[in-house]
């Protein structure tokens, strides 16, 4: 009897074993009962590796299910925010008047609990557990629902030109409202029907920032109104490059710093009719490109990679990066000693053409049960001046409303940091105690972005990894061309060249 | 009636043992395999948040894959990939193997080898690859070394030329795996009869004869395991290149493995291309599995 007790009880803890394994497979639990009806010859034994299945079921369920941990005993007023990083939540915790934190993905307002589902960009996972979501949205409990989602301008379209997105005018907000906004963040999130579904609170002009030094060293100033003669269109851009070349300089770290330049300006979409388009405009950054490439004028590095990094110091002997005002505060290295932003060695000027890069939009899900709270979180987020204004001096964005950047910019508001006994005209320190506003504005008024689709992000990402082999000379502008309708097609399988 | 069948109804127990792993065969091999087959005959993709599909297409996925004829230029990388990786893992492992099996030489420290040559293949394949792209890099520690030396005058662009991507992806697979290899061989060598060594001394034979004439015969079977092994493993490259290269297959995809390829298919999520080049796959892999067993098979019947 004991062997048998023994035996039961080994193949019980093996079979709960199994079961625990694959969580709510379908096959498992007839496995149980088949395995169970076996061992039932000491019934005391059997209940037990059903309980355990079930307990394990539950909890693996509930770890897979992020959404769904909201106490329920909240009336259902709960408000999921989908988003990729802490920025937002930053934002809303630093400027949002009702806010409380209550631990690193929860808040409140008023009676409302907040929860942030945050997922990083990496490898795509945000926007595919924002799919796989939304797809389920019009099944999920009230409570389970996303009501508030965060998307960039480069897939922003995969969105907003579908019905899980809300126009915002459905959620009362008015063209009135939003007239200090610029118009290029209206076009990045406006359908294919001229429907407004997002809004944001930042803009993203770019400009280019040179190093003083290099400049004083080549040019013989470092004034942004002189430099700006040096890179004024792309033709004096690229003689200038020569120039830079001789002098043992590279005008940019790598031929990806201008896509974005020229990608920005483009006159047609990507995709018309299902049939993948190259636009003018891009294939100038390609043949520019070359040129310079061959010249030695400049790199081929990806974007964020070490070597693309290295001008971020005097040793790295580059010229200049185009960017907005996050790129140069925040990621070239400006609290590192002996880069050029730290010794306030960068200069703005507004470069060839104007471009954004980045910036964040709030879309509200079809299906929420917080309208209303929504709006008040966009309207006093993007269109309150008073809080924008707190935004620019606490965190150095640019924001998005033109009555507060033009104050700024011209010095007619002064700002006053912590720490700081006296107000004062808004200045750079990084920009060796520019102020480059007026710039960002200047950039960003002539932004026409009525060509986007939905497919740039993935067009954009594979043409320059294929026209990386033409600039090295591993393939011709034919081979390279139909690798990149080659990759896109993978992509989108319902595109043709 | 328990009494009775007591004695006979042992081999239950036996079904029971069976069933974690053969559960786990059913759900995380059978039926994908199944389904895979299934969705390889359908168009079915994501364009966007849109859901395309599933339509019945027949054979269309196959046909467009051979079509594109990509696949083939893919199944070449693959297999020059696997060459360059398995020649100097078989050459170097059998030396080794040799060696650390050899009576004669009996060498010092064994353990401490063994266990050292084996440590690259603990290391995971993420972090190796990222650890070779920046030592790599244009401007990276190697580049320096070689223009300090003089060696080179201008940064080599490693990662921007085939021989030197695939020569380096190559490198890696075998760094990571010549240790297990070893470890296989030396279990075959340990495993032939000493008897024939030590007659082959008594004859005088040089140590080059004995392990060309004893050692290697007598390792056949172990030493076409772990070819075939190695094949298998070479056919679903993916984690060393698809990192090195961020997914890409620079220069000009000459470093895409099928693997690679088939995750190009998983942006659009894309299960009926994705299956049918499963299939494919599944097909090679399983007729180089048949040459395994029709080998050992015959070595049985000779021993």
């Amino acid at each position: 009897m004991k062997k048998k007790l023994l035996s039961v009880l080994l193949s019980a803890a093996m079979i709960s074993g199994i079961i625990a394994g694959c969580g709510n497979n379908a096959t498992t639990p007839a496995d149980t009962s088949t395995a169970q009806t076996d061992a039932a010859a000491d019934d005391t034994q059997t209940p037990e590796p059903a309980a355990d299945a079930a307990a394990d079921d539950t909890s693996a369920d509930a770890a897979a299910d992020d959404t769904a941990d909201a106490p329920a005993a909240d009336e259902g007023k709960v408000l999921n925010i989908y988003c990729w990083n802490e920025e937002f939540k930053t934002r809303i915790t630093d400027h949002y008047p009702d806010y409380t934190e209550v631990d690193a993905t929860h808040g409140t307002i008023g009676d409302v609990s907040v929860v942030w589902n945050i997922t990083p960009n990496d490898d795509n996972a945000y926007q595919n557990n924002l799919d796989a979501t939304l797809l389920k949205q019009a099944d999920a409990a009230a409570d389970d629902k996303i009501d508030m989602f965060l998307i960039e301008a480069d897939y922003a379209l995969k969105y907003v030109d579908t019905d899980y997105t809300m126009p915002v005018a459905d959620l009362g907000i008015t063209d009135a409202d939003l007239s200090k906004q610029y118009q290029y963040t209206k076009d990045v999130v406006t359908d294919s029907n001229g429907v407004l579904k997002g809004l944001s609170w930042q803009g993203c002009p770019g400009v280019m920032f040179y190093s003083r030094d290099v400049a004083k060293e080549v040019f013989g100033t470092d004034d942004p109104a002189e430099i700006q003669n040096y890179v004024k269109d792309w033709d004096t851009f690229n003689e200038t490059a020569a120039t830079l070349k001789d002098a043992g300089y590279s005008i940019m770290s790598s031929v990806n710093d201008s896509y974005r330049v020229y990608s920005n300006n483009v006159s047609s979409k990507w995709v018309t009719d299902g049939v993948i388009n190259i636009d003018d405009n891009i294939m100038k950054w390609v043949d520019d490109s070359k040129e310079l490439v061959d010249a030695g004028a400049t790199g081929t590095h990806d974007l964020w990679s070490d070597d693309w990094s290295k001008g971020f110091y005097p040793e790295g002997k580059v010229f200049a990066y185009f960017g907005p005002a996050w790129l140069v505060n925040f990621s070239m290295a400006a609290d590192t000693e002996g880069s050029i932003g730290y010794n306030g060695g960068w200069g703005a000027t507004e470069g060839p053409q104007g471009f954004f890069w980045g910036g964040t939009w709030i879309c509200a899900a079809t299906g929420t049960d917080n309208a209303g709270l929504i709006k008040d979180i966009m309207l006093k987020m993007t269109t309150d001046d008073d809080i924008m204004t707190d935004i620019v001096v606490k965190d150095d964005d640019f924001v998005n409303n033109s009555t507060v950047m033009d104050a700024l910019a011209s010095g007619e508001k002064k700002v006053q940091r912590e720490g700081e006994t006296e107000e004062h005209e808004y200045t750079s320190k990084i920009l060796g105690g520019q102020n480059p506003l007026q710039m960002y504005i200047n950039g960003v008024a002539g932004l026409d972005l009525s060509n986007l689709s939905s497919y740039d992000q993935g067009c954009n990402e594979e043409f320059q990894h294929a026209m990386k082999n033409y600039f090295e000379g591993n393939a011709t502008k034919e081979e390279a061309l139909d690798l990149f309708y080659k990759s896109v097609v993978e992509k989108y399988p319902e595109l043709t060249y | 009636m328990r009494r009775k069948s007591k004695a006979v109804r042992y081999n239950k127990w036996g079904y029971i043992f069976l069933l974690p792993f053969i559960t786990v065969y059913v759900v995380f091999q059978l039926i994908p395999m199944f389904t895979t087959i299934y969705n390889s005959f359908f168009e079915n993709y994501m364009s966007g948040l849109t859901q395309v599909g599933p339509n019945f297409v027949g054979l269309d996925n196959y046909k467009s894959l051979f079509v594109q004829g990509d696949i083939w230029v893919y199944t070449k990388n693959t297999l020059v990939l696997w060459i360059l990786c398995f020649v100097p893992q078989i050459i170097l492992s059998l030396l080794l193997g040799a060696w650390f099996s050899d009576t004669r030489l009996h060498l010092k420290g064994q353990r401490f080898f063994k266990t050292v040559i084996y440590l690259p293949n603990l290391i995971m394949a993420s972090a190796f690859s990222m650890l070779f792209f920046t030592l790599f890099s244009d401007g990276g520690p190697i580049n320096s070394l070689l223009m300090q030396i003089g060696f080179i005058s201008e940064p080599y662009k490693f990662l921007s030329n085939a021989g030197s991507a695939r020569g380096l992806i190559a490198f890696m697979n075998c760094l990571m795996w010549f240790g297990n290899t070893t470890i296989l061989l030396m279990a075959g060598m340990m495993g032939i009869d000493t008897s024939l060594f030590e007659a082959s001394e008594v004859d005088g034979a040089t140590s080059t004869q004995v392990f060309f004439r004893i050692t290697l015969p007598l390792l056949k079977p172990i030493l076409i395991y772990v070819m075939i092994t190695s094949l298998i493993g070479g056919l679903q490259l993916f984690d060393v290149p698809q990192i090195l290269t961020n997914g890409t297959g620079d220069p000009m995809r000459s470093t895409m493995t099928l693997i690679m390829f088939l995750n190009k298919h998983l942006f659009s999520k894309n299960y009926g291309m994705a299956g049918a080049l499963s299939v494919l796959l599944f097909i090679i892999t399983a007729a180089l599995s048949l040459v395994i067993f029709k080998v050992t098979g015959n070595d049985k019947r000779k021993g």
